[in-house]
């Protein structure tokens, strides 16, 4: 939890001496509880208020990254629980189950999976982000073997261990040396082994608790064990208990600066039916999971979760959006059409894709509306004849195109005759209303 | 050191509004608490899926979502009969599209014949949706609100534009109504108040603060409803407190995945499963932001949201 300005000031030296830089102590104080000053500029503050400061001003959700290199997943560092208040700060990740009980083929078939698993969508690359091993034979030998094809095959992906045996997990967890797994299966019988395991290979400690009291236990003993970095599983399993644990969880650290579970969560979806599995996956990503472990991902499944994740973790205050300027697509020539649409990034992407699949290559003129749709953009007064016709001229586009011709989204038909008038020697002609139609109105023209 | 659980106390509660008569009757709303946070209050009724059907024959839908429907889309009453009896709906949505001047410009007293049959010939409760052309929709819900007296159904609807003349043709015939604005608290919350300033009682309304489909503005609609329950449990926010309505079919169901081919887009995955899934995860991600009545349209979709729900509760 923050500290006061004047919770702050009783763990200074109180002598006013102005090293800081403020004129008091009080005034420093003051500035450190607003994050303006850091609490090194004091030379004489006590290595004891330092570490009272220093726990005190850490964010209530320990940020953790896991795996290593490009596909490393950030966790944590919330401070909302309603995405209206403030932006989301780092997506769910998605893990697939493998068990080291399957076969090397379908392992490896699995890894393919996980590494082809990566789309585009509104500009941003999607993927399953990390792979769980599952220790379900209960044998070691077998665990390190299938550890061995996972890092084979899918060397990048970012890994999860799940067994409570330590000596599995220390053979597993070594394979995947420098890049921080996740060792999952720390509980009350094995903490001590499984924390000395993971501080020896730097990886993430999963805590697997049966319940909250047991697992705020666990945490402390863990944390007291030099453990820093830990991610939590409260034992919840059915979409009832997810939602009141990740709740639970959420608001302690959050509102009541609960620090033994100010830690991101793992979360168990595995259903036999992959569809249902995929709607109790939605749960976790509305209500504050971290990860959450899947069975199956298929494609059709992946991309409606991607899509539900990216829109819940967008920034509620501004609407995603793309950069003003004339984009090309294919190879337009001076005769080819000339299409202007708003830089909202949903618009962008779905009018830029139906151009694409017309093949005829064009230009597009994106206009910064503030990352509002069109309509939206048009009826918010950002969309004018004027401003559209300012943009043409600015952008400089006219020396590139041979007939001057600017093809509008049907949608904003009205502001066709203002802009005649707004933009001498043009020709605006309306295009269709729905953006799936732009291929067929290309064909016809 | 235990955990001590930071469980709320809401000053407010979700009004519970019951539709249809008899023993197929169903309520939806009633809990003091936020969605599905049944650990610190109480969550008497679980979500309601009304099942869509048309007045005509749905043409426009992907093939994913007609197939199912092919025998029985011809004809509105055969349609909700094969909803209640096969697919056990537990309510009806008749959406009478084909009144729209655009469409198949069907008079109120085409609609009305329709409605009498559909009544006539299901037990569970019914929603009556008109095609959302503000000024037709007036004429053809004033008809058919009369024509469904007594039979406590949702009459929807009204909007800023035609509310004035649709709430008072649900209040003189004892239904509930839909209060539909667009994805802004204010804006919804001021129909409400216009509607109860007419005398229409605040407990048989619904309010929509409209839908949008996953990845189609989804995060608007989500947050919007979160905001409203928000503002009617820790504010006790009187004009609030409605059951909120997902009418998620309809924006499901015209987007690109719901419909384009997996041979065009083959990292999309099988077309027929992402549909499903695009209208089950929809309705999934509403209901955890508020929805307690949702209109879909794919039997395995509700299936599935059906089942989500019974491990919800
Ligand atoms: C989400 C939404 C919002 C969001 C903003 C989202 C955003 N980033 O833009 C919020 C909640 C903030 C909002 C606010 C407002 N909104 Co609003 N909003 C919507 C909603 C529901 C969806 C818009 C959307 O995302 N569409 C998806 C994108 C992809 O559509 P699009 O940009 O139009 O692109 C399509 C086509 O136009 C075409 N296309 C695009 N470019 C081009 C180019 C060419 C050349 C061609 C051929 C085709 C083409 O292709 C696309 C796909 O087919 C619509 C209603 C609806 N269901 O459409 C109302 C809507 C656009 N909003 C409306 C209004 C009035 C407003 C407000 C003024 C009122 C209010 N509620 O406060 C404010 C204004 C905002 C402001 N800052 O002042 C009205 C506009 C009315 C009108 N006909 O003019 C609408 C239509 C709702 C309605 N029925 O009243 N809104
Ligand atoms: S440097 Fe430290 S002791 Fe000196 S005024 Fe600043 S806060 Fe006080």
């Amino acid at each position: 939890m923050a500290l006061s300005g004047v919770e702050i000031f009783k763990l200074l030296p109180k002598t006013n001496c102005k090293k800081c830089g403020s004129p008091t102590c009080l005034a420093f104080a003051m500035k450190l509880a607003q994050r303006q000053a850091s609490i090194d500029a004091c030379p004489d503050v006590s290595e004891e208020a330092k570490k009272i400061l220093g726990e005190a001003s850490a964010p209530p959700i320990r940020p953790i990254t896991f795996g290593a290199g490009e596909k490393a997943v950030k966790m944590g560092e919330e401070t909302v629980l309603f995405r209206h208040d403030k932006k989301f700060v780092n997506p769910s990740a998605f893990a697939v189950e493998i068990k080291d009980t399957l076969s090397e083929d379908e392992i490896a078939k699995i890894c393919q999976q996980v590494i082809d698993s990566e789309i585009d969508r509104v500009g941003q690359k999607l993927r399953i982000d990390a792979i769980m091993l599952s220790n379900v034979s209960g044998d070691a030998g077998k665990l390190e073997a299938a550890a061995k094809v996972v890092a084979a095959k899918a060397a990048v992906v970012p890994v999860i261990i799940s067994t409570t045996n330590p000596q599995a997990a220390e053979a597993a967890v070594k394979l995947f040396a420098d890049k921080r797994p996740i060792l999952y299966g720390a509980n009350t019988s094995n903490a001590d082994a499984m924390a000395a395991i993971a501080k020896a290979h730097k990886a993430v400690l999963g805590v697997a608790a049966n319940g909250l009291d047991e697992l705020s236990g666990l945490t402390e003993k863990i944390k007291g064990l030099g453990v820093a970095d830990m991610v939590l599983d409260s034992g919840a399993r059915k979409a009832k208990e997810i939602i009141e644990h990740n709740t639970l969880i959420r608001r302690a650290a959050i509102k009541k600066g609960d620090k033994t579970v100010g830690y991101p969560v793992i979360n168990f979806m595995q259903r036999e039916d992959s569809l249902l599995e995929g709607l109790l996956a939605s749960v976790g990503v509305a209500k504050y999971a971290s990860i959450i472990v899947m069975s199956g991902i298929e494609k059709w499944k992946n991309l409606a979760l991607f899509t539900l994740r990216q829109n819940i973790y967008t920034d509620p205050q501004v609407p995603m959006q793309v950069e003003q300027k004339i984009y090309h697509i294919g190879e337009p020539k001076p005769e080819s059409p000339l299409f202007i649409t708003t830089n909202f990034s949903l618009t962008y992407f779905i009018v830029s894709g139906e151009i694409e699949n017309s093949k005829v290559a064009s230009r597009l003129a994106v206009m910064d509306c503030e990352g509002l749709s069109v309509l939206t953009a048009w009826a918010a007064g950002k969309f004018t004849a004027s401003k559209i016709a300012q943009f043409i001229q600015e952008s400089g586009v006219e020396k590139d195109v041979a007939n001057k011709e600017l093809i509008l989204p049907g949608y904003v038909a009205i502001l066709s005759g203002a802009l005649e008038e707004k933009l001498p020697g043009w020709k605006i002609t309306v295009g269709p209303r729905e953006a799936n139609t732009i291929p067929a109105f290309l064909k016809t023209r | 050191m235990a955990f001590t659980a930071p469980k709320e106390t809401y000053s407010g509660k979700v009004y519970p509004v019951t539709i249809g008569t008899g023993d197929k009757a169903v309520t939806c709303g009633g809990e003091n608490v936020l969605p599905f946070h049944s650990f610190e209050g109480i969550t008497p009724s679980r979500p309601v899926i009304a099942i869509e059907i048309q007045d005509v024959p749905p043409a426009d839908w992907p093939d994913t979502v007609r197939k199912p429907y092919d025998a029985v889309s011809g004809d509105p009453v055969s349609w909700a009969k094969f909803c209640q009896d096969e697919l056990k709906a537990k309510a009806l949505a008749l959406r009478l599209v084909g009144t729209h001047p655009d469409r198949e410009n069907r008079s109120p007293a085409d609609a009305v014949k329709t409605v009498k049959d559909v009544l006539a010939a299901v037990q569970v409760p019914l929603i009556i949706l008109g095609s959302n052309h503000a000024e037709k929709d007036t004429s053809v819900l004033v008809a058919v609100a009369e024509a469904a007296k007594d039979k406590n159904c949702i009459i929807g609807k009204a909007q800023e534009a035609n509310y004035k003349t649709i709430a008072a043709a649900s209040m003189a015939n004892n239904h509930k109504l839909i209060a539909m604005s667009e994805l802004d608290i204010n804006l919804s919350k001021q129909l409400n108040i216009l509607i109860t300033q007419m005398g229409f009682d605040k407990e048989k309304i619904i309010t929509d603060p409209m839908c949008s489909a996953l990845g189609y503005g989804i995060e608007y609609t989500y947050s919007v409803m979160e905001r409203i329950r928000l503002a009617a449990l820790t504010q006790n926010d009187v004009t609030m407190q409605q059951p909120l309505l997902g009418d998620v079919g309809m924006y499901v169901w015209k987007i690109k995945e719901a419909s384009a081919p997996e041979a065009d887009l083959p990292q999309w995955g099988a077309l027929e499963e992402r549909g499903i899934a695009w209208e089950a995860e929809t309705a999934a991600a509403l209901m955890i932001a508020g929805a307690g009545l949702l209109i879909m349209r794919h039997p395995r979709a509700i299936k599935e949201v059906e089942n989500l729900i019974d491990e919800l509760v």
